[in-house]
């Protein structure tokens, strides 16, 4: 399964976050810990804000802190806010004859299978095996 | 016997706020799992109604009668209140698999989850599964159950080697 770069970062950003929710980090610590460039990793930062699953504290030491649940927060909760809805595709030629229909079927199997594995995993929990 | 389904057809929307924290939790309240006894049928068909919104007592007191390598596991609180219970089984050489402890059923209070009951249940059956030699333990969801599949993600189970397939026949 392919991620888009801003996918990526948002799981990185979300996941060391929410390590520590007491701790604060800039984006520029995100984006050398991560090696991307800042820029990318501030806009994806707001997006998560706009999530609620971040905030910014402005000012001196300031930074992002984790505000969601890990407990409650999938690894699809971040997923889905940068890439589209598994299943969700364009109209492509070939789609209305029996073999596309057939093959449609097949990769909806396959997409909703990503989707549920996506939704099982909880940050807390890719947190905890992480340790391991 | 299937993983107790609880949340079935419900596919969120993707761009929801994620869920509010839940009620605070029982984390470290005394839970004490134990071997299935008579007295516990009806609460046992009372909570899997309650969870499945369908009354199954002739299925459950079947499942009460003693097997060989087959685990039929309750929790109770502190206060020996019922709170849940959990089945498992030793199963080996069924599609071809090697001796494996099956997870057939987990369900616990929904008035008491949050507090380690369903963990403490697992817990219970590996024990007894790693007793009798055994190194691998498995189970099988549906996988629109989000809840489910979560809880036993957050035990460290991860998709193995094989795939459910399916097909409806007419009869």
């Amino acid at each position: 399964m392919k991620l888009q770069m801003a996918t990526r970062l948002g799981l990185y950003a979300a996941l060391e976050l929410a390590r520590d929710p007491g701790r604060q980090l800039s984006a520029t610590d995100l984006s050398e810990r991560f090696a991307v460039s800042t820029n990318h990793l501030a806009k994806v930062l707001r997006e998560l804000g706009r999530a609620g699953l971040v905030e910014a504290e402005r000012g001196a030491g300031g930074g992002y802190r984790f505000t969601g649940n890990p407990r409650r927060t999938t690894l699809m909760d971040i997923v889905a806010l940068f890439e589209e809805k598994p299943g969700d595709r364009a109209s492509e030629p070939g789609d209305g004859t029996d073999i596309g229909r057939a093959l449609g079927r097949v990769l909806s199997e396959v997409d909703e299978i990503a989707e549920a594995t996506l939704r099982s995993v909880t940050l807390e929990t890719l947190l905890k095996h992480a340790r391991r | 016997m299937a993983v107790e389904k609880r949340d079935q057809g419900r596919r969120p929307g993707l761009r929801r706020k994620p869920a509010p924290a839940p009620a605070q939790p029982r984390e470290g309240a005394a839970i004490r799992v134990r071997n299935v006894a008579t007295a516990d049928l009806p609460a046992i068909i009372d909570l899997d109604r309650r969870l499945t919104g369908t009354a199954k007592p002739d299925y459950w007191k079947a499942g009460l009668a003693p097997q060989a390598d087959r685990f039929f596991l309750v929790a109770e609180t502190a206060d020996d209140s019922f709170a849940g219970f959990a089945i498992g089984e030793i199963r080996a050489w069924e599609f071809g698999s090697p001796p494996a402890g099956w997870v057939f059923a987990i369900q616990v209070d929904p008035d008491l989850r949050q507090g380690g009951i369903g963990t403490a249940l697992f817990d219970g059956l590996c024990a007894r599964f790693r007793a009798k030699g055994i190194g691998l333990v498995r189970t099988m969801v549906d996988r629109r159950d989000h809840l489910i599949l979560s809880f036993f993600r957050a035990q460290g189970l991860t998709a193995g080697p094989s795939l459910e397939l399916e097909m409806e026949i007419k009869p």
